[in-house]
């Protein structure tokens, strides 16, 4: 695993190497210096409370995509046994960027399906970099039929930048790919559980997401575009990434607040990349608390509620038919001959 | 004297200055396609539903303008007309989301970038949602994917067939998460209308990319393109940026994705009302699902 420290977890990592310090001193020397040890552990836990409480949507951003974040894959096998890999899209080539297969969560049988990145740059160039071809998400629709057609609930992990924006993958039609996950995802009649653990990379992300529930860890982000994207649009200037994070209300606490999302995941003090089995235990804790909910419901339950739970989003006001803010149609030429 | 003869002068011909030739095109006027660089007379420009007469590149069209086009006269009824977007995040960009929308309906004269109702065509009833690409460049926010949900679900209750006409730079990222799940909202409104065994058939125009193109915008049971429009989920330079590669010829435009099997037709504008009409006949005529069919007398 790379030793990658965030500007903002300086503090932190110096704290860490201190104590460290202290302890090899300890040991090397055989004197007791437990007392300060234990001082210095305190300050951590404060230190980190503080910066990891106090952190700006950007720096969220930064830590959703942290190469030492756990990925799909340390997850499942962490939460599930017998996860048994099911691959390709039966139609042109199997997609590494997504993953799919049975496995069972504590006996009880379920479908899993999320996008994967890689650990290093061999593993990244085989998984894309957690970007998917159209395949990966015509993969991950026909595994979510099969899951289907076998009464097994879905889980569905999105930790990605984004669908990979190729020439491949546009002349496959991965817009056509989402578009028909997107549809056919309403269809299913058992209950989807959509879970963004990393990095939630806009449409690409929404491909594999429509769930009956949507959960998000702690320290995941999930966005219509990426802050780098927008900020290129919006200002012209990629500098301006930090100032978009922030415009974009993209952090899981904002998005509980604004309701796109139902739940927020905690995370370890610190991030998930701190303490794996810490972090797929509470992830599996709020996994198991939803699907049971889910599991007493009806097939036609859970399509009706899901299918509302989106028609539901969305935020304008319905002005009075006649008054509204039309102006007539004249005004139209007038502006345009006015800009021209 | 000689039929082939030099002539005594030769005669040399002088480009008059480029700066020139604009002075003495009125501004507003007359305008210049952007295909050959043409100049036509406004009226010219209408007369030709915007199509340029001498290399056939298609100007935008406004929603009204389309619909004149495809629908049977005095037979559109607009429907949601009255939906207004909300800077529900007080998006905080260059300017302000709220300007922007206060701009943009002044500039249209539209609520938002879609206008939806019920018309008929050749005595076919159906829905139709047009956006205009004047409007925040058709961009899907909260009003346009209700809008779109909304006139799903007309389509769906009265069983008639729906037909959007598409054009958008995207998901509106004023709107962050909200514009998003609109994708979400509409695709699963559309999936009850599949259900039903309706036609839904989708007009694409230039440019149809991002949110759009993966969501509604693909899934028609016909689609059709019209000539050279820019379709595709990630922009052209974006793919550019990120892999470096040169990006074939004509990529991302209908005549492209006509070749990669995406759409079903690439139809120019002159025969778009043709086309449509035969395909309403042909997937409702005799089909079941259809709730309200066409009264039983000849075309005029």
């Amino acid at each position: 695993m790379s030793n990658v420290v965030l500007d903002f977890e300086k503090p932190i990592s110096e704290l860490e190497l201190k104590v460290k310090e202290l302890q090899s001193l300890s040991d090397l020397n055989d004197i007791d210096v437990s007392e300060e040890i234990s001082v210095l552990t305190k300050k951590l836990e404060e230190t980190k409370k503080l910066v990891y409480s106090n952190l700006s949507a950007w720096q969220r951003v930064q830590l959703a995509r942290h190469p030492n974040r756990p990925y799909t894959l340390d997850y499942v096998e962490r939460i599930f046994t017998d996860y048994i890999q099911l691959h390709g899209d039966r139609r042109y080539a199997e997609d590494a960027a997504i993953v799919g297969g049975f496995a069972k969560l504590d006996g009880k049988p379920v479908m899993i399906i999320g996008t994967q990145k890689g650990r290093n740059i061999k593993d990244n160039v085989y998984r894309n970099f957690g970007c998917p071809h159209p395949e990966g998400y015509r993969k991950a629709m026909r595994l979510m039929e099969l899951a289907d057609a076998s009464n097994v609930p879905i889980i569905s992990f999105i930790d990605t930048p984004g669908a990979y924006p190729g020439i491949a993958s546009e002349e496959r039609h991965v817009g056509e790919a989402i578009a028909v996950n997107l549809r056919d995802m309403f269809k299913l009649s058992v209950p989807v559980l959509a879970i963004v653990i990393g990095e939630g990379g806009s449409g690409g992300a929404l491909g594999i997401g429509i769930g009956n529930k949507i959960l998000i860890m702690e320290h995941a982000y999930y966005s219509v575009i990426t802050p780098e994207g927008c900020a290129a649009i919006l200002w012209k200037d990629r500098a301006f990434s930090s100032k978009a994070a922030e415009s974009l209300k993209l952090t899981s606490s904002e998005l509980l607040k604004l309701e796109i999302v139902d739940e927020v995941i905690p995370e370890p003090i610190g991030g998930a990349h701190y303490n794996y089995d810490q972090a797929a235990a509470l992830l599996k804790k709020a996994i198991i608390k939803n699907l049971d909910a889910l599991c007493s419901k009806t097939a036609g339950e859970l399509k009706e509620e899901r299918y509302q739970k989106y028609r539901h989003i969305g935020k304008f006001t319905e002005v009075k038919e006649k008054e509204e803010a039309l102006p007539p149609p004249a005004d139209e030429e007038k502006e345009k001959s006015e800009k021209e | 004297m000689s039929l082939f003869g030099k002539p005594k002068y030769s005669t040399i011909k002088t480009d008059t200055p480029a700066e020139d030739k604009k002075v003495k095109i009125p501004v507003g006027i007359f305008d210049k396609c952007k295909g050959c660089e043409e100049y036509y007379h406004k009226d010219e420009w209408k007369k030709f539903i915007e199509v340029c007469p001498h290399c056939g590149y298609h100007r935008q069209l406004s929603a009204q303008q389309r619909i004149e086009l495809l629908t049977d006269a005095g037979s559109f009824k607009e429907v949601d007309s009255n939906l207004i977007s909300v800077d529900i995040l007080k998006f905080e960009g260059v300017a302000s989301y709220a300007d922007k929308l206060e701009q943009n309906i002044r500039k249209t004269g539209l609520n938002d970038a879609i206008v939806c109702g019920v018309a008929a065509l050749n005595g076919i009833e159906y829905a139709i949602g047009v956006m205009d690409f004047r409007f925040l460049g058709a961009s899907m926010g909260s009003v346009v994917g209700e809008k779109v949900a909304r006139i799903t679900e007309i389509a769906t209750e009265k069983g008639i067939p729906l037909v959007i006409v598409t054009a958008s730079g995207g998901a509106r990222m004023y709107e962050g998460m909200f514009s998003l799940m609109q994708m979400a909202k509409t695709s699963g409104a559309l999936e009850r209308h599949k259900e039903k065994n309706l036609p839904y058939i989708v007009i694409m125009t230039n440019p149809t990319t991002a949110g759009v193109t993966a969501s509604y915008a693909s899934l028609g049971s016909v689609m059709l393109a019209e000539p050279q429009a820019l379709i595709g989920f990630a922009g052209p330079r974006v793919i550019k940026d990120t892999t470096q590669a040169t990006l074939p010829e004509g990529f991302q435009t209908s005549e492209f994705l006509l070749k990669k099997g995406l759409i079903d037709r690439v139809t120019p504008r002159a025969q778009l009302r043709h086309e449509l009409g035969l395909l309403l006949e042909y997937t409702t005529t005799t089909n079941p699902g259809i709730k309200i069919k066409a009264p039983k007398k000849k075309k005029q």
